[in-house]
């Protein structure tokens, strides 16, 4: 019985760690194309890194049939935009000041992070 | 940076592209630091790969233009440099292709593939439904009538195998998608429905394997399989996404509707040949015809021929428009009764309608403040329901009854099941959606979710007199004579001596001498004393126009025509003295009529229990007969333009939540500085940027329906959220199992199952009950 308690504290220990606490890679966004795909109930590369001070474009392209998905919000910027399936969508980022902004579907089902530096 | 365009200049979406030379990296460069123009094409009747080299080599040759980078795949060029759009249209066509302006694809086609895929995706559902719940049912009700599904013969085992396998299926072809999106996103660091979805019936899968084929390691009360429940658990969560989708379809009826407006051909004139082209195609500057019946294209002016045209569409004005030559014409209305000729001002985005579109689309998508708590609460929701699941199961293991392993189990899988984060995710998009569509649709352009959720609060409404409850088209009323000359002769040097100034006052009366076909002759000396009047030189004789203190200045006796005067005022028309070489000559009243339906819209306000308070930059007298006419009892007179942003803010400090209706010109301050700032809108010229609510049409009707939407729509999503909050913090602890100590009762999984699948579905019907919504009364 003690080693399920553990087993569980432990569960519990690593579902806060994996889904909170772990900050994954940030993607940075090159001259080139970068193209976010919006897949499978995620955004990838989720976490994007821009420079600041520039405006810059980001290329979406959205291959998740659900409904979920088309609509894609970067609420700090007052954007909000449909993805098109199977198609590339640009999304004009006007020049920004350092620091993190999320962008996400309208549930927050799906969710990134852009951070500027 | 740019080695690294360098690298992956030739990345796969550029795929059969062909090969740079160069010297282009430069310009790419260069393209992404200054953000020079940038055009995108789509390239029709481009078969072949060798096309590719054709058509960039043509825009290249384009004057102005830097680069030009041709995707082959996906059949669109991107053109940097500052070259006009059209000339790169015409030098494609030149080559032998077909080319259209990217931003312009048209709506129409966006939308008709959104459906296409929404209708192969709804097929795709119901068919995994049906794969699920043929198994599914079947043996739920083999379980429930001989309440047989225990393991423990051989036989059994085999006999459950076969149907685990049969499960797996299930799990493979109705629930694929749960899986890999929540492996996916677990691999992203995020959780979502899938992952619960997913871990709940996989639990409840490998939980009935174990049983089979390790019975030993379970208690043998405990010797359950769950199949049935897996089977229809994910055959109802599909059913559930079908129905979703389609009520979904439901909450875009109104941007479909302005989206149908949009003609899909025009009928322009080039090289004096009259060519039927596709709307993406017509440019700036092209010459239209449009006949009787017919849909106006792009907006434009019109320079010959004249008609009525249909605009309710896009302001809810429901009588036809005169247009003649040099009035302006909007896409998507319909051409009545005449042929006219109009030269393109607006296309593609650009158009007043595309411009509506948009905003409406905007703020279709933009969510009100009153939706943050849930945005918060969903972002952690679903790693919490998994901690409460693996709780759930820890305190039925240690404290639970006999089986416990069963008890944690099904407690833990009816936690994952049951929790739904979409309900609360989808309660605010939804009603938002259909509320922005159904303003639109009553001519109410809503800027943002913000915007929708304050107007609900209103409890002030400031409106402006010139232009808001008026017309804002000054009319001569009277001409009350008191000198020599006859009301002719007045009204020709009048309109002589105000031919040179703007101001509305001075338009009106030059309009009047129009009218009555009366010739202005020729004004010197023209002076303007700053708001007091004009004074100038017609024929030799010196003309004084102004108000009473100009006169008393100069010495020009009034006599008794300062009751006239004073009579005329209170009949809310603004009277001016007009003396000929010092000799006070005539009265000129001028008025600005009262809108047809401002009596009835500003009643309708009142009786909303909306204080209702006029500002107005004229005076006293004036504002007083306007105000008592309409029944506004409070009202501010002879405010600067720049003093009125400081009343709404008194009445801010009032504790009132303020709206400030203006024509959106001089009023922007104010209008920016009140809660909700209110722009009449004069037909289909949008003053979109300046306020947060853009009122189409000029009647005032359309601010008791502004709030009428907003408190509709947010009565809707407070009953969404009250209802997807409800569901979650009741249904979660019950799927736990707290009530069990109290009733001995668990909640079986199937039913949460089922909970789940018509909880979000639930909210997307509500939002739809908006559609009946119906502004009272016109």
């Amino acid at each position: 019985m003690l080693i399920i308690n553990i087993v569980g504290v432990v569960l519990i220990a690593l579902i806060v760690w994996w889904f909170w606490l772990y900050k994954p890679k940030e993607a940075a966004l090159g001259e080139n194309d970068l193209v976010i795909t919006v897949e499978n109930g995620t955004y990838s590369p989720s976490r994007i890194k821009v420079p600041a001070g520039e405006s810059v474009e980001l290329k979406f392209i959205r291959k998740d049939e659900s409904p979920c998905s088309e609509t894609l919000l970067i609420p700090a910027l007052q954007i909000s935009d449909t993805l098109p399936l199977n198609k590339l969508k640009s999304i004009q980022l006007p020049a920004l000041k350092s620091g993190e902004y999320a962008f996400h579907c309208q549930m927050q089902m799906y969710r990134g992070q852009i951070t500027v530096n | 940076m740019s080695s690294i365009n360098t690298e992956s200049g030739s990345s796969s979406c550029h795929e059969g592209r062909t090969a740079t030379p160069p010297h282009d990296h430069h310009a790419h460069h260069h393209d992404q630091a200054g953000n020079a123009g940038l055009h995108e094409l789509i390239i029709e009747g481009a078969g072949c790969a060798s096309c590719v080299g054709k058509i960039e080599s043509a825009l290249k040759a384009v004057p102005g233009v830097e680069n030009a980078e041709m995707n082959f795949a996906q059949r669109t060029v991107s053109v940097t440099g500052n070259a006009e759009a059209a000339d790169l249209v015409k030098a494609v066509e030149k080559a032998g292709y077909n080319a259209k302006l990217a931003a312009a694809e048209s709506e129409d086609d966006a939308l008709a593939e959104k459906e296409k895929a929404d209708q192969a995706y709804y097929k795709r559902l119901m068919k995994e439904t049906w794969i699920a719940l043929s198994l599914g049912v079947p043996l739920m009700a083999y379980a429930l009538i001989t309440g047989e599904v225990n393991v423990n013969t051989t036989t059994e085992r085999i006999a459950w195998l076969i149907v685990g396998i049969l499960t797996f299926g299930v799990l493979y072809f109705s629930g694929k998608h749960f899986f890999v999106g929540a492996w996916k996103s677990f691999l992203n660091h995020s959780a979502n429905m899938d992952t619960l979805i997913a871990l709940g019936t996989g639990t409840a899968w490998l939980y009935s394997m174990v049983v089979i084929f390790f019975p030993a390691a379970v208690p043998e009360q405990a010797r359950h399989v769950y199949f049935e429940a897996t089977a229809i658990i994910i055959g109802l969560i599909d059913l559930g996404l079908a129905l979703e989708l389609k009520a979904r379809g439901r909450t875009s009826e109104a941007i479909k509707r302005l989206i149908g407006l949009q003609a899909k051909s025009a009928r322009v004139i080039r090289d004096d040949k009259e060519l039927d082209i596709a709307i993406e195609q017509v440019l700036m500057d092209d010459v239209v015809r449009v006949r009787p019946g017919e849909k106006i294209p792009v907006d434009g002016d019109v320079i010959e021929g004249h008609t009525a045209i249909d605009e309710s569409m896009l302001t809810g004005e429901p009588m036809p428009v005169e247009k003649a030559v040099g009035d302006s014409v909007a896409a998507g209305t319909i051409n009545k009764t005449g042929s006219i000729l109009f030269k393109a001002t607006r296309v593609g985005k650009d158009t007043a309608l595309a411009q509506i579109i948009n905003m409406v689309k905007r703020a279709q998508n933009s969510k009100p403040p009153i939706g943050r708590l849930a945005d918060v609460i969903s972002a952690y929701f679903v790693p919490v329901v998994m901690i409460i699941a693996v709780i759930s199961a820890l305190v039925w293991l240690n404290f639970g009854p006999a089986p416990a392993v069963a008890f944690a189990i099904v407690s833990a899988t009816t936690v994952l099941i049951i929790a739904c984060p979409c309900a609360l995710g989808l309660a605010t998009p939804m009603s938002v959606m259909v509320g922005v569509g159904k303003a639109a649709e009553a001519g109410v352009l809503i800027r943002n979710g913000e915007a929708l959720q304050t107007a609900s609060k209103i409890s002030a409404m400031i409106l402006d007199k010139t232009g808001t409850i008026t017309l804002g088209a000054p009319k001569v009323t009277d001409i009350v004579v008191a000198g020599e000359q006859d009301e002719d002769t007045i009204l020709k040097l009048a309109a002589t001596l105000e031919s040179g100034s703007e101001h509305p006052l001075a338009l009106a009366i030059v309009e009047s001498a129009q009218e009555k076909d009366i010739e202005t002759g020729k004004v010197s000396n023209f002076n303007a004393i700053a708001g007091h009047g004009v004074q100038a030189e017609v024929d030799g004789k010196n003309l004084l126009f102004g108000n009473e203190k100009l006169m008393r200045e100069r010495n020009i006796g009034l006599g008794g025509f300062v009751e006239k005067a004073q009579t005329l005022a209170s009949e809310a028309k603004t009277p001016i003295y007009f003396a000929v070489d010092n000799q006070l000559s005539a009265i000129i009243a001028v008025a600005d009529p009262i809108k047809e339906d401002s009596i009835a819209a500003i009643k309708r306000l009142q009786h909303n229990g909306i204080r209702v308070v006029m500002l107005t930059g004229d005076n006293r007298a004036t504002a007083k007969a306007v105000a008592e006419k309409v029944g506004i009892k409070e009202f501010f007179a002879e405010v600067l333009p720049e003093e009125k942003s400081k009343k709404v803010q008194e009445l801010q400090m009032e504790g009132e939540v303020v709206g400030m209706t203006g024509d959106g010109i001089n009023d922007a301050p104010a209008l920016a500085i009140a809660n909700v700032g209110f722009a009449i809108g004069t037909g289909t010229d949008v003053a979109i940027e300046s306020a947060d609510i853009t009122l189409m049409r000029g009647s005032l009707h359309g601010l008791a329906d502004a709030i009428a939407v907003s408190k509709a729509t947010l009565r809707n999503i407070k009953q969404n959220l009250f209802g997807a909050f409800i569901y979650n913090v009741a249904g979660i602890p019950v799927a736990a199992g707290v009530l069990y100590p109290l009733l001995g009762m668990l909640m079986n999984p199937v039913i949460a199952g089922a909970a789940m699948a018509f909880s979000s579905l639930t909210v997307v019907t509500n939002a739809n009950r908006l559609r009946f919504f119906k502004a009272q009364e016109h």
